[in-house]
């Protein structure tokens, strides 16, 4: 039953009308379903974020459980990799970018004073849409995360660090022979591997990953997914993708976003087949534009 | 109460091909009501030429169940529909299925119109399924009313009938048994009446599970095998 959810403009509308973005997103009403877990890993609670002037993302409540995907899902401009980034500050680098509200990883605010972003990006790793493997060797672009955080006591650690990464991220087995080889010269899809790989190198407790396999071919996208199913078992993770089904195959929970607010949010297996927010309907089903 | 509408896609080629094969599903409808309209019509006037129309029939309702199938197995493969485009096209297999079904029972009340207009001495108890026949038809109808304007409401009321329906196959069995009792003879003749009558519940229930997949569509809220009055409280 859904009486109270009352018919929106459409995104076409949105642009040429005379209402502002922030009338529009009032206008958008409160976040459908429950953003809130029991143990969240991470705890987003009222977060806004400015690019200058422009306001980016409004009011967003959100939790990331552990041992669970979460993807975030909406249009292009909706805000979705700006939350992304603002989970493990990569939108410090972006000096007109202003966030206000509350962050919490495991409780402790991740804008606060006292951390250090350096660390905090190590706890929260961070794949990114193209694969962007460092030029170094292969061995190089894993260890050298570790190395930088002081995680080895010697080589030998290194070495266990290395291998076990590239295992758990799934491409050991195509490159245990050429460790030495620069690590641009794999495929796109290893590529994409090896990256997951050296964020795991840094035994971060969240991954997050900005439309990781947009830059795939259906195979390699396959053993990415797969790889996020895996890595599940011991990291929480948030991805942001354009791919619908992928958002379907891969996650728990989705969150809707439109013009920077959170829309609605809720079972992955709900979202799809029985949305509750017409919004979300009209997404999720093509109706846009 | 929510709205269905299948259009306005960005692909206008996906609302065409929805629209197309909800048509086909409407004429696949129209197409069984009258199988069930003459097959009772057959049944009670003892014409065989309209009894072997039903038979006819009976192939193009399959041919059309086969084609709309098709139809959805390509837009699966093609779209991987979402939310109430999925129950949409889950919901139009499953209806055909049912309506494929309904040709099968009407099919069975032509033929044995055939059989009984070949027949002399056919006891006067038809003509008794005239009364059970026309609730099945009403029935029937607005079952695929309610799918055509994908109305809730009209689901729900339709739906409810069905109990009605059940209680004058039980009171029409118990009929024929006294007819039965009544004279061996009669024992024959007894029993087809009582297999048509069989049909005509098997086609309201048919209707029935319409209805269930109409309030799906809608609601995204499954239904079936659960209280009918608490569901729809909690619906509308």
């Amino acid at each position: 039953m859904n009486e109270e959810v009352t018919p929106l403009p459409s995104l076409e509308q949105d642009q040429t009308s005379e209402q502002t973005i922030e009338e529009i997103v009032a206008s958008l009403g409160e976040t459908v379903g429950e953003p809130r877990v029991d143990d969240p890993k991470m705890s987003v609670s009222n977060v806004n974020v400015f690019y200058a002037e422009k306001q980016a993302i409004f009011g967003v409540d959100l939790d990331i459980a552990n041992n669970e995907v979460i993807s975030m899902i909406g249009p292009s401009g909706c805000g979705k990799s700006t939350l992304l980034r603002c989970l493990n500050r990569m939108n410090d680098t972006i000096p007109i970018c202003k966030v206000t509200g509350e962050l919490m990883l495991d409780g402790e605010d991740i804008y606060g004073k006292d951390t250090d972003p350096v660390l905090l990006r190590a706890r929260v790793g961070m794949v990114f849409q193209k694969p962007n493997p460092f030029p170094k060797s292969i061995y190089e672009n894993v260890a050298y995360g570790p190395r930088l955080h002081g995680l080895n006591r010697n080589k030998a650690d290194l070495d266990d660090i290395v291998v076990n990464s590239l295992k758990k991220a799934g491409i050991y087995n195509e490159v245990k022979n050429r460790l030495d080889e620069s690590g641009t010269s794999l495929s796109g899809g290893q590529q994409q591997r090896l990256c997951i790989a050296r964020t795991i190198a840094c035994s971060p407790e969240v991954i997050l990953m900005d439309e990781p396999c947009s830059a795939l071919d259906p195979i390699a996208t396959a053993k990415i997914e797969e790889l996020i199913d895996e890595l599940r078992e011991n990291y929480a993770i948030a991805i942001v993708t354009h791919s619908m089904q992928q958002a379907a195959r891969v996650s728990q929970r989705t969150a809707y976003f439109h013009l920077g607010k959170l829309v609605e949010v809720g079972d992955t297996d709900t979202i799809f087949t029985n949305p509750s927010h017409e919004l979300t309907e009209n997404y999720i089903t093509g109706r846009f534009g | 109460m929510r709205t269905f509408n299948p259009e306005g896609h960005t692909a206008h080629a996906f609302d065409l091909e929805l629209n197309e094969v909800k048509h086909k599903v409407m004429t696949m409808g129209g197409l069984v009501e009258s199988m069930v309209h003459n097959g009772l019509e057959a049944l009670l006037t003892m014409d065989q030429q309209i009894g072997l129309q039903v038979t006819e029939d009976d192939h193009k309702a399959n041919q059309l169940e086969l084609d709309i199938d098709e139809d959805c197995t390509r837009i699966l493969a093609r779209r991987q529909p979402a939310a109430s485009d999925l129950r949409l096209v889950i919901t139009i297999i499953k209806t055909i299925t049912d309506l494929e079904r309904i040709g099968d029972e009407a099919e069975k009340l032509g033929r044995i119109a055939v059989k009984l207009s070949n027949e002399a001495n056919v006891p006067a108890y038809y003509k008794d399924l005239h009364h059970l026949g026309e609730h099945v038809k009403v029935m029937l109808r607005d079952a695929l009313d309610a799918f055509t304007r994908m109305d809730v409401e009209a689901a729900f009321h339709t739906a409810a009938k069905d109990e009605a329906i059940d209680t004058e196959y039980s009171n029409f069995s118990r009929l024929m048994i006294t007819h039965m009792m009544e004279n061996p003879a009669n024992v024959s003749h007894a029993l087809d009446v009582s297999w048509c009558a069989r049909s005509l519940e098997r086609i309201a229930d048919h209707a029935c599970n319409i209805c269930e997949y109409v309030i799906y569509l809608v609601e995204g809220q499954d239904i079936r095998h659960s209280n009918l009055d608490e569901m729809r409280k909690k619906l509308l």
